[in-house]
């Protein structure tokens, strides 16, 4: 009995090893054949595919990293996925067509963008009820929520401004107008700055939150793309402040971008379409989500070179990594 | 002297009371025309078209407003056909509306813009695609939201020369416009290497539709017709939908139709759901109860650009918002995947062309590799060095 209790903890021991050497598991939502596909962070294969509602887009994980909450668009619900047996384990209210959400620090509340009926749905995660709905503008779309979890930035699409609403109150307390068609909205790690990007005008609007006023507006050139090519949409920035990656859709390119000079360091070749970028944990890689190659890239953060791409469902939309 | 400088302050001080609240007030004027029937029984034209989509960019305008302390006002001059479009023009002018958009054709929106208390107001053409009005007939106080024929041509011909399906036969109606679109398809295929193989108009007139066995006589015209011709592609130009629906499945040899009908260049287009297009579709579908055709998106697209232009130069004085809206600071998104601005010269939209079927999007022009030295948006149509405006 002795030696086989050992035994076990040997084998737990080389197992926790590995683990910190590589792995985490990739979760990828892939828009088109309404499915999850799960790679394999260290052997970076796909090993699994989950069908899951229609039209699955943002995707984000449950704080204690047990589920995986799925805006699945056109069944108008989310759905939360559980790890263990990797089967969706219950559904959310979310109002119509969700797209996009945050998840506040607490992982009690989501904050649903309904891009379709100009709402922000509250959700009250463990209830499974709709608290409240926020009247934004037309095609809310990016959600960021604060570090501290007080402020909420939504992006509405058409009327092209971050909203900026007290999670408290729930009112919409500002509005910073940026380029058009307003992504995402990304937060730094210390909260003193919240980064958009906007699609059709090219550029990523740096925010100082506190006097919620535009600090720096990043623009974007790569040799021999069209300027009308150049669409940025996810944004990942490193938690020390120093990298931002910024995706740039149908430039099929990743700028990397010195976070605190602004300046583009670097523009990265993945696949087409670049859609979504998320960091796995310990931040020394970056996945991106290539909806047109329908694969995703991996960057190396140290080296700043694509590593590997890896080929999931249809339309990847959504990428998150999961410890 | 002293009475009327009171009065000017007076107002002035009135306006800036209302600063916070400020209200941008768009003209709509149009001409209710009998439209002809077209070919097909499935697709009346609507009562309502354009004006629909000039009603959905203020209700899109006021929810922006409503953030930023604007209102949006659309006021609406619709003149009975055989009404004088001028009477109509002289009651938003009377009201002191400087920007309008119209749903007119190229005499009716030429006759109004040289009035002379035109001259301090900007229209916004959302129905003619003549290329005289951008080339020849330009004026400096129209903007063109709709594609000209030559930019229609042009997408199409970029896709065909993509797929290499080089030689056409070209298949020209009765209408005026018929005519033009058949000279941008001949300009076209020169620019981007096509082959026009042969050019033929059609004269059959193929009598009633409904007729029980009208379909036998229709279907060995159009084998005929087509007979002992090498092409690729059937590349037809009827307007009006006369004929167009006739040519497809009853070719001599098996040969795709494209042009007015088959895989069509527009604007806009109901299978279109690409880059957040779904939502402007669910929009128009639930305020109109009908899908938005190209004439309502062009109405949306001049609403949304004055009021795009509005929330950027902060104003509501026409003024501000045109010297915006032809500043390099402008951009309007569209549903597109691209960002749209008026060409400085020739007032015309520069924007992408969808290539349609009846249910699906085919392709979007310009197509890759198409190249040019500042937009690529600019492969179609006619650029800055070929241009004949030269606005008085």
């Amino acid at each position: 009995m002795p030696t086989g209790l050992i035994g076990r903890g040997l084998a737990i021991a080389v197992l926790g090893a590995a683990r910190i050497a590589a792995a985490d598991t990739i979760y990828v939502s892939n828009e088109k054949d309404n499915t999850i596909t799960i790679v394999d962070g260290a052997t970076l294969a796909p090993v699994k595919t989950i069908a899951v509602g229609q039209r699955p887009r943002g995707i984000v994980l449950s704080k204690d990293a047990k589920s995986l909450y799925i805006c699945a668009s056109d069944s108008d619900h989310i759905e939360v996925l559980d790890l263990s047996s990797d089967e969706i384990a219950r559904t959310l209210p979310s109002g119509p067509d969700p797209e996009f959400f945050a998840l506040d620090p607490a992982g009690k509340t989501l904050y649903i963008a309904n891009e379709d009926s100009n709402l922000v749905t509250v959700v009250d995660v463990d209830r499974g009820e709709v608290v409240t709905e926020i009247a934004v503008g037309v095609e809310p779309e990016g959600m960021g929520i604060s570090p501290d979890g007080k402020y909420l930035v939504n992006t509405s699409e058409t009327t092209n401004m971050a909203h900026v609403i007290d999670t408290a109150t729930r009112q919409v307390v500002a509005n910073v107008l940026v380029d058009s068609r307003p992504r995402r909205a990304e937060w730094t790690a210390d909260g003193a700055q919240f980064w958009v990007s906007a699609e059709i005008g090219g550029t990523v609007s740096v925010v100082d939150a506190a006097k919620r006023e535009i600090v720096k507006r990043i623009t974007f050139a790569v040799p021999g793309v069209p300027a009308e090519a150049i669409q940025p949409v996810g944004i990942a920035i490193t938690r020390d402040h120093k990298l931002a990656f910024v995706a740039l859709g149908p430039a099929n390119r990743v700028a990397v971008i010195d976070a605190q000079s602004y300046e583009v360091i670097k523009y990265l070749l993945v696949g087409q379409r670049v859609w979504s970028l998320a960091f796995n944990p310990e931040q020394s890689r970056v996945y991106t989500t290539n909806g047109v190659s329908n694969d995703i890239s991996v960057i190396d953060v140290a080296s700043l070179k694509v590593i590997k791409s890896v080929p999931v469902g249809q339309l990847p939309w959504g990428v998150v990594s999961r410890p | 002297m002293l009475p009327l400088v009171f009065v000017l302050v007076a107002a002035l001080s009135s306006a800036a009371a209302r600063a916070g609240e400020e209200t941008v007030r768009i003209g709509w004027l149009s001409q209710a025309v009998q439209r002809s029937l077209p070919l097909s029984y499935l697709d009346q034209p609507p009562q309502d078209e354009g004006i629909q989509g000039a009603r959905l960019g203020i209700a899109d305008n006021e929810t922006t407003g409503h953030f930023t302390g604007q209102s949006f006002a659309l006021v609406e001059s619709i003149v009975p056909e055989n009404g004088e479009v001028s009477t109509g023009f002289h009651e938003l002018a009377a009201k002191g509306i400087r920007l309008i958009v119209t749903d007119l054709a190229a005499p009716e929106l030429l006759g109004v813009a040289d009035v002379p208390e035109a001259t301090s107001v900007t229209f916004f053409d959302t129905a003619a695609a003549d290329d005289r009005l951008r080339g020849e007939d330009c004026r400096a106080n129209i903007l063109h939201l709709l594609p000209s024929r030559a930019m229609l041509a042009d997408a199409l011909v970029q896709y065909l020369v993509a797929k290499r399906w080089r030689d056409l036969l070209l298949v020209v109606g009765h209408g005026e416009g018929d005519r033009e679109f058949a000279a941008d398809i001949r300009h076209a295929a020169q620019k981007f290497q096509a082959h026009i193989v042969q050019e033929k108009s059609w004269t059959f007139v193929p009598g009633a539709r409904r007729t029980d066995t009208g379909h036998f006589a229709i279907q060995a015209e159009v084998a005929r017709f087509t007979q002992g011709i090498t092409y690729d592609v059937l590349v037809v130009a009827d307007e009006a939908d006369a004929f167009g629906d006739y040519l497809s499945y009853r070719t001599f040899d098996p040969r795709p139709v494209a042009g007015t009908q088959g895989l069509v260049p527009s604007a806009w287009a109901r299978p279109h759901e690409q880059w957040g297009a779904t939502q402007l579709q669910e929009r128009f579908l639930r305020q109109a109860k009908r899908w938005m055709t190209d004439r309502d998106y062009a109405a949306w697209m001049a609403v949304r650009a004055i009021g795009e232009a509005a929330t950027r130069s902060k104003s509501a004085d026409p003024g501000a918002i045109l010297s915006l809206m032809h500043s390099d600071r402008f951009e309007l998104a569209a549903y597109k995947g691209a960002r749209l601005s008026f060409r400085s010269w020739d007032g015309q939209l520069r924007q992408p062309v969808l290539l349609a079927d009846a249910r699906s999007l085919v392709s979007v022009s310009p197509q890759p590799g198409f190249l040019h030295q500042f937009s690529e948006l600019d492969t179609l149509g006619i650029d800055k060095p070929e241009t004949k405006c030269r606005p008085g």
